[in-house]
Formats: C-alpha cells, sequence, structure tokens
C-alpha cells in the first residue's frame, strides 16, 4: 500500500457526521493499495452534495448533470480504451434515480468503471425530498408520515443487467477493501454505500439505527458479483474505406434530345420496387448525359402503405428538387393513387401512366392504362412502369435505362425482356 | 453528351457530409437512431474510426462529451425530437468548452411530427440551446458544396473553439439522391485540439488573448485536468459568484464573438441597381437561387444572400440588408424565424417573408413574392 495522497490536506466539505467523507477517505485507501498515479484515476461526479468533493481530490475530476455521471463516464472511459486508467463515479441515490438508464446501460455494456452510490436514501441537497431509493417507513422533511413503497434494490438491478462486480456496504468505519475490489474487477462494477443524512435523515427519523433500517429493507449487505465479467473494447476501425470513390460516378455514354426539365413521379406501393425503379431511371439520365435527381417519400413505416419518388431530369443544372405538378405521373397501385391523387389534379396538361385496374384520377393530363401488374406481377410493377414511361417518352435512349438494369443484381432474378413489352 | 460532366457522381448528402468531418479531424460519431439523419448513421458506420450506438440521446451526448474529455472530437446526428433530449447535455458541453459537432436534419414538427417531411423549423430551437443567451455556432448547408466545405469548417470550429457546434440541415439535402460533379471539391486540412504544452500547472480554463483555453485530455498523466459543467475558476473548480468565475463565464461568449470573422461563411450575389435583396438560407437555398435566375431573366434587379454562419447571427447580414429598401426572407417554417432574429419583432420597412410548411417552397412563390406591388 503506497502513502500517495488522493486527497488534499483541506477538510472534507461536508456536514459533520456525513457518510460522504467516508467515502472519499475509503477511496483514498482504497486507491492507496492499488499502488495507482492519481492522474491515472478520473473521478467524475455527479449533482448532488457528494459532488462538491471534487476539489479535494488530487486525480482529474470531471463534474457533470445530475444523473448523466455514469453516461459521461461511460464515454470517458470507452473513448480512453486503456484498462490501466481507473474511472470512478461518485453519485448520490437521486443521481442514481434519475440516471438509472445509463447505470442499467453500462452494466449492460461492461464498461470499465465503478460507481459508487452514496445512497442517504433522500436528496440531501435540495431540502431532504423522497428519492425511489426511499425504503417502507423512512421519513424525510417532505415525507412526515414515512415512504409507502419500498426503494430500489440497486445491487439486484444490477446484477440483472450484467454487472460484473457489485457490493452494499454499511457506510461506517473502514470498507476500502470493497472499493478496491470494485477498481479492479474487469468492466462495469458498483458499490452501493448505505449512509443516513445527518441533516434530514436523521432528524426525521430519531434513534433510528443504519444497520438495522438497512436490514428491516430487506437489503442484503454483501457481495452479489464477483468481478470477472466483461469488459467493453471500443471498436476501432483502423482503415476506414473513404464514402467517396469512383464506384459512384456515373459516365455519359449515350445522349439525349430533351430541351428542359422533365419532373416525373412514381407512385405506387411500399415493396413493390418504386424507390429502386426511381433510382433507375434517375441514374440513367446520368447515363444519358443529362442531370438528375431523385427524392422519395413514403410513411414512416418503410414496409406498407405508398411509395413515391420524383425524379426530375435536365440537361442543365438541377437547383430546386421540388416538384410540385410532374410532367409524367406513373401510378402503380392503389396506394400510389391515394398519394398522387392531389398531384394530379394539379396538371393541367402532360401524361399519366396507371396501372389499367385503377379508376383515372381527377387532371388535366391524357390518361394511358397499362396492365402493369398483370403483365409483370405486383413486384415488378413499377421497374416495369419506368420501362415502359421511358420507351414511349422517350427522355433518353431505352438502352440507358436497359444498362443501368443489367449492371444491377436485380437481372440476376427478373428477366428484361418481361420489362421491354411495349 | 455532356463531356465536361467526367465525374458526375449520383450520390445524397449525407454521403458528402459524414465523409468531410472525418477528414476534417472528428473521430467518433455516437449514434441514435432517427429519420431523417439515419444515412448519416449509417455512413458513420463505416466511416468513422470508432462509432458507437448510444441508447438514447441523452446518453448519446453524455458519451460525446466523454470521448472529448479523453482527447476525441465526437459527432452525432439527430432530429428535432432527439435534439430536445440533449439539450441540457449541449449546454454541459458548452459549459466545460468541449469540441464536438451535432448534426441537426429538420424534419416537420411540432413534437414528432413527420418524420420524413423536411423542414426549415429549428433555427430558434437552437438559438435559445444554452442558458443565458450563450450562443453555440450554427452553420446551415445550401448546397452539396456545403455538404462537404461547411461539414469541416463545423469540425475546424469546434476543435479551434473548444464547442459545440450545430450543423444545421434538411431531410431534402441529405436524403435526396443527385447527379453531382464533384471533381472540384477541396482538399480538407485535418485539425487537432491544441494541446497545452507548459510545465507549470495546468490551469484547465485559463485562456490566453485568444480567449480559448488550451485542452489537456485526461488520457495523459503529467497534469491535473479539471472538467466542470457548474460556474467555475481557471482551475476548473466550482465557484459561487467569483468575480473571476463569472468572468470566465462571460468568457464563453466573448470567445464566439470574438472570432466570429473566422467562422462567417455567406454567399452573397449583388446586382448593381438592385432594390431587393432576398435572404435564404439552408434547403431554401436551391429554389431562391433559381429564382434569382428567372427574375433576371425577366429583368427584375435582385441580389441574393444566402446565410450559412447562422449563429450567432454575423452583423454583415444585418449591414447587407440595410443596403435594400426591399428585403424578401426565404425560410420553410410557419413564422420567419431568421427573419425574426435579423429584424425582431418590431420588424423593418420593407422585410417580408416566403414561408411554408410541409412542402420545398418553389422558386414561384420566391418570384411571386419579389414581384409583389411592382
Amino acid at each position: 500500500m503506497s502513502n500517495t495522497r488522493f486527497l488534499t490536506d483541506a477538510q472534507l466539505p461536508f456536514c459533520k457526521g456525513c457518510g460522504h467523507a467516508l467515502v472519499a477517505q475509503n477511496t483514498e485507501k482504497a486507491l492507496q493499495k492499488l499502488n495507482i498515479n492519481p492522474l491515472d484515476v478520473v473521478l467524475v461526479t455527479d449533482i448532488g452534495c457528494h459532488g462538491i468533493v471534487d476539489k479535494s481530490f488530487l486525480t482529474h475530476t470531471v463534474h457533470g448533470l445530475h444523473g448523466r455521471s455514469s453516461a459521461l463516464a461511460a464515454g470517458i472511459t470507452a473513448g480512453l480504451n486503456n484498462p490501466g486508467k481507473k474511472v470512478i463515479v461518485f453519485t448520490g441515490d437521486g443521481g442514481a434515480t434519475i440516471g438509472m438508464q445509463h447505470l442499467i446501460g453500462g452494466a449492460h455494456l461492461g464498461f470499465d468503471m465503478t460507481i459508487v452510490v452514496h445512497n442517504n436514501m433522500l436528496y440531501g441537497m435540495t431540502g431532504g425530498q423522497p428519492s425511489e431509493f426511499t425504503p417502507y417507513g423512512f421519513k424525510t422533511p417532505t415525507l412526515p408520515e414515512g415512504s409507502t413503497k419500498p426503494g430500489y434494490d440497486i445491487c439486484e438491478l444490477m446484477v440483472a443487467a450484467g454487472a460484473s462486480y457489485v457490493e452494499r456496504v454499511i457506510g461506517i468505519g473502514d470498507y476500502s477493501d470493497s472499493l478496491t475490489k470494485a477498481f479492479t474487477a474487469s468492466g462495469f462494477s458498483l458499490v452501493e454505500v448505505m449512509e443516513i443524512c445527518p441533516s434530514y435523515g436523521v432528524k426525521s427519523n430519531p434513534g433510528m439505527k443504519l444497520s438495522k433500517l438497512v436490514e428491516d429493507a430487506g437489503w442484503n449487505v454483501k457481495v452479489y458479483a464477483d468481478g470477472k465479467g466483461k469488459s467493453f473494447k471500443t471498436p476501432i476501425n483502423s482503415e476506414p474505406k473513404s464514402l467517396i470513390s469512383k464506384k459512384f460516378e456515373v459516365q455519359p455514354k449515350y445522349s439525349s434530345n430533351i430541351q428542359k426539365p422533365i419532373s416525373i413521379m412514381l407512385s405506387g406501393s411500399a415493396g413493390e420496387g418504386v424507390q429502386s425503379a426511381a433510382e433507375f431511371l434517375a441514374k440513367a439520365a446520368i447515363v444519358s448525359g443529362l442531370n438528375s435527381t431523385k427524392k422519395g417519400s413514403y410513411p414512416v413505416t418503410v414496409g406498407v402503405g405508398f411509395s413515391a419518388s420524383e425524379v426530375i431530369v435536365s440537361p442543365n443544372q438541377i437547383l430546386y428538387t421540388g416538384s410540385p405538378v410532374p410532367d409524367v405521373l406513373i401510378i402503380t397501385s392503389t396506394d400510389g393513387l391515394g398519394y398522387a391523387r392531389a398531384a394530379a389534379g394539379r396538371m393541367k396538361e402532360g401524361v399519366i401512366y396507371i396501372d389499367d385496374t385503377l379508376d383515372a384520377p381527377e387532371t388535366g393530363a391524357r390518361v394511358v392504362k397499362v396492365p402493369f401488374r398483370e403483365r409483370v406481377g405486383a413486384k415488378n410493377s413499377a421497374m416495369y412502369a419506368v420501362f415502359y414511361a421511358v420507351h414511349h417518352e422517350k427522355f433518353y435512349p431505352i438502352e440507358a435505362l436497359k444498362d443501368v438494369f443489367l449492371s444491377n443484381k436485380i437481372a440476376e432474378k427478373v428477366n428484361i425482356e418481361s420489362l421491354l413489352q411495349f | 453528351m455532356h463531356e465536361s460532366k467526367k465525374n458526375l457522381a449520383f450520390i445524397d448528402g449525407s454521403r458528402l457530409i459524414a465523409e468531410a468531418l472525418v477528414r476534417a479531424g472528428a473521430d467518433t460519431f455516437v449514434g441514435y437512431p432517427i429519420t431523417p439523419a439515419n444515412l448519416l448513421y449509417l455512413y458513420a458506420s463505416k466511416r468513422f474510426p470508432t462509432m458507437l450506438a448510444a441508447p438514447d440521446e441523452i446518453t448519446a451526448l453524455q458519451w460525446m462529451s466523454g470521448f472529448a474529455v479523453a482527447g476525441h472530437v465526437p459527432v452525432t446526428a439527430t432530429s428535432y425530437p432527439g435534439y430536445a433530449l440533449m439539450v441540457e447535455s449541449i449546454g454541459m458541453a458548452a459549459m466545460m468548452e468541449l469540441p464536438m459537432v451535432i448534426v441537426l436534419v429538420q424534419r416537420l414538427g411540432p413534437a414528432t411530427g413527420t418524420a420524413t417531411c423536411g423542414a426549415q423549423g429549428d433555427l430558434n430551437v437552437v438559438f435559445g440551446t444554452v442558458s443565458g443567451g450563450y450562443s453555440i455556432p450554427t452553420f446551415s448547408i445550401s448546397n452539396y458544396h456545403d455538404c462537404w466545405e461547411l461539414s469541416a469548417k463545423a469540425v475546424h470550429t469546434a476543435i479551434e473553439l473548444r464547442t459545440p457546434v450545430v450543423l444545421l440541415t434538411s431531410k431534402e439535402m441529405v436524403m435526396t439522391l443527385q447527379s453531382f460533379d464533384w471533381s472540384n471539391l477541396p482538399e480538407i486540412q485535418t485539425k487537432k485540439v491544441k494541446h497545452y504544452k507548459g510545465e507549470e500547472a495546468y490551469l484547465p480554463y485559463k485562456a490566453d488573448e485568444t480567449l480559448v483555453p488550451d485542452f489537456l485530455p485526461v488520457s495523459q498523466n503529467k497534469h491535473q485536468v479539471r472538467i466542470t459543467a457548474s460556474t467555475h475558476d481557471t482551475k476548473g473548480i466550482l465557484q459561487n459568484v467569483l468575480p473571476e468565475a463569472i468572468e470566465n463565464t462571460k468568457r464563453l461568449e466573448q470567445k464566439l464573438r470574438e472570432h466570429i470573422d473566422e467562422y462567417t461563411t455567406y454567399e452573397l450575389d449583388e446586382q448593381q441597381g438592385a432594390e431587393a435583396l432576398i435572404i435564404t438560407y439552408d434547403i431554401s437555398s436551391q429554389a431562391t437561387r433559381e429564382a434569382v435566375v428567372h427574375l433576371r431573366e425577366k429583368g427584375k434587379k435582385v441580389s441574393l444572400l444566402v446565410a450559412k454562419t447562422l449563429l450567432p447571427i454575423p452583423q454583415v447580414y444585418v449591414d447587407i440588408a440595410n443596403r435594400y429598401s426591399k428585403v424578401v426572407v426565404v425560410e420553410e417554417n410557419l413564422t420567419g424565424q431568421l427573419r425574426y432574429l435579423l429584424f425582431g419583432v418590431a420588424g423593418r420597412k420593407g422585410v417580408s417573408g416566403v414561408n411554408g410548411i410541409a412542402k420545398m417552397i418553389s422558386p414561384t412563390e420566391i418570384v411571386e413574392e419579389v414581384m409583389r406591388n411592382e
């Protein structure tokens, strides 16, 4: 055991008789037993009385938000990615209540850190309100009749979440061995230190003994998990590939005669290849020396309901990617008709290609009915409709679309001849 | 065939953003999935040296802060519902002076609104992120070139000024596929956080004339590091309202103002003789550029200001606006959030807005507003 100081010589900033001072002193002693450099230790504190202890520690100190210390510390330990460093979190029962998700998540993932819960069973900094850790019958200044529900058993919760080392101690005397075990455990460890607040707990519950109170609450003072759990390893991709590569470049091979931008809306059902068909439509425009944009519209449930896409093909640079009134509208299903009805209504000219099983919407556009679904089935109806429209509208040579189609793995499943029925 | 288009790629804006962030110096992505920021999450998982999936957005920002304390430059991407959860932690990171970038992909609100519909509704939310009226440097993307250059600028600003930075964009920029000639994208310089090199005791919040303190990560064991979100002195020790601590708090805003010229970026296309100015930003920029072409074709003289640095509001925007008798502010929200930030509740004679929700503002609407009363 070293005699390296982890605490300054200044008096600890706690009320007389508060167990928080003992936590600090036991922490120092536990770290001395580890013979570790204070600057290989990062103490992360929460909000609450315990959180003013930073200035007393000679380690690195980080003081964050209420309840978030264990998440902040998780980021620190994952960022360090070095088991030689000790990351210790001080939190109260209030902070543990707010940040329960972070504790469960931390234990679940096995972050290399130790949580020391200063459980005095109430909020000491704000006037003695009960926390979720307040046990049955325990009185506080704002709950003089006593709690009517049991408090959380954080140790059981942490074991269930997968913590590596868990222990509950009575926060009196020397419990540094328990902290040493927690600090040396691999992965996530938690020590719950039972305390009673001298300002609010003692006064509201005169004569109450801490050990009796813990026993009556059904909380066992024991080791819950042995410290042999796994520790989190931060994933490091040492050779990530650039997102910018030649494979996204499309080489012009054909040419197009269109003189102005054309906007095409494809509207069908989810699961029927609408987005892929629209992407092919746009990509083939680039193969034909044009510019293009493609955007999708669909409900959040991507596997059901309508699926629509707006494509603009243009000989010029495209700035605005919206197209409130399409020049060409392709509708392949009932869902698609429902979504596109408003756009069809806005069309005063242009053409609508619609599956022949559907009633034509009200529109000023010319309507062409085609048995898309009957000829190729629902699944390929959108792709077929795009081939059909390109063939008849001549935005660019159909060969461009064929090239894009054949260079995609979809060509292994769908016979291109089925898409060339004009 | 357009011979000049040798490097025409067919991509979405997310790809450029994710790549540029990493090249500029970001090394960690912490994500919680949300529409319409999903593609950034996907690309980050392939491109960032470290990518972690957080269980919620509060955790995401806390993990990022922890990574920053350990010496990394983290990024996340979210939309309003996630940003709302992050707000307290962003304030913490600003107070701790931790570099990070939050890509905020706007979608239609209020509340969960419509996840798959774009919007420009969150400028005022970002404006009010930090208690006390302190700023978060905020950039907004107007086109694919900005996806590249402003993403890098966001990381560089975060690193140089030790601050969280918001990169504002919208669904249609990050999810729409567009043909794009990327042969002219500039090289991006990789920046690193400036570390303290002295031998004397390190004071984490002592700044020189740059007002930006040198950084040290908790991974080193030569100097003690103290970092705190509470009001603190130069040592990083919590103080009440000690004058030294209050001066430190004021410095947080002063450093952003002091360096604002270094991170102010905008596009100004002034036409001689024009009396009308259109101001826009973000997803409405391309429609506005198109409207300007149409207006000039009609013989209407008009100037254009595309604001790219949004917060803190650069004074130069107001100076430019004051040269014009007619100012039209174009933005895809209900009430005109940039217009409000520039001209306040009182407004200014000759200032109007083109606004709307649930659809992109079209060039036609902009042309009509500029030509109104003419």
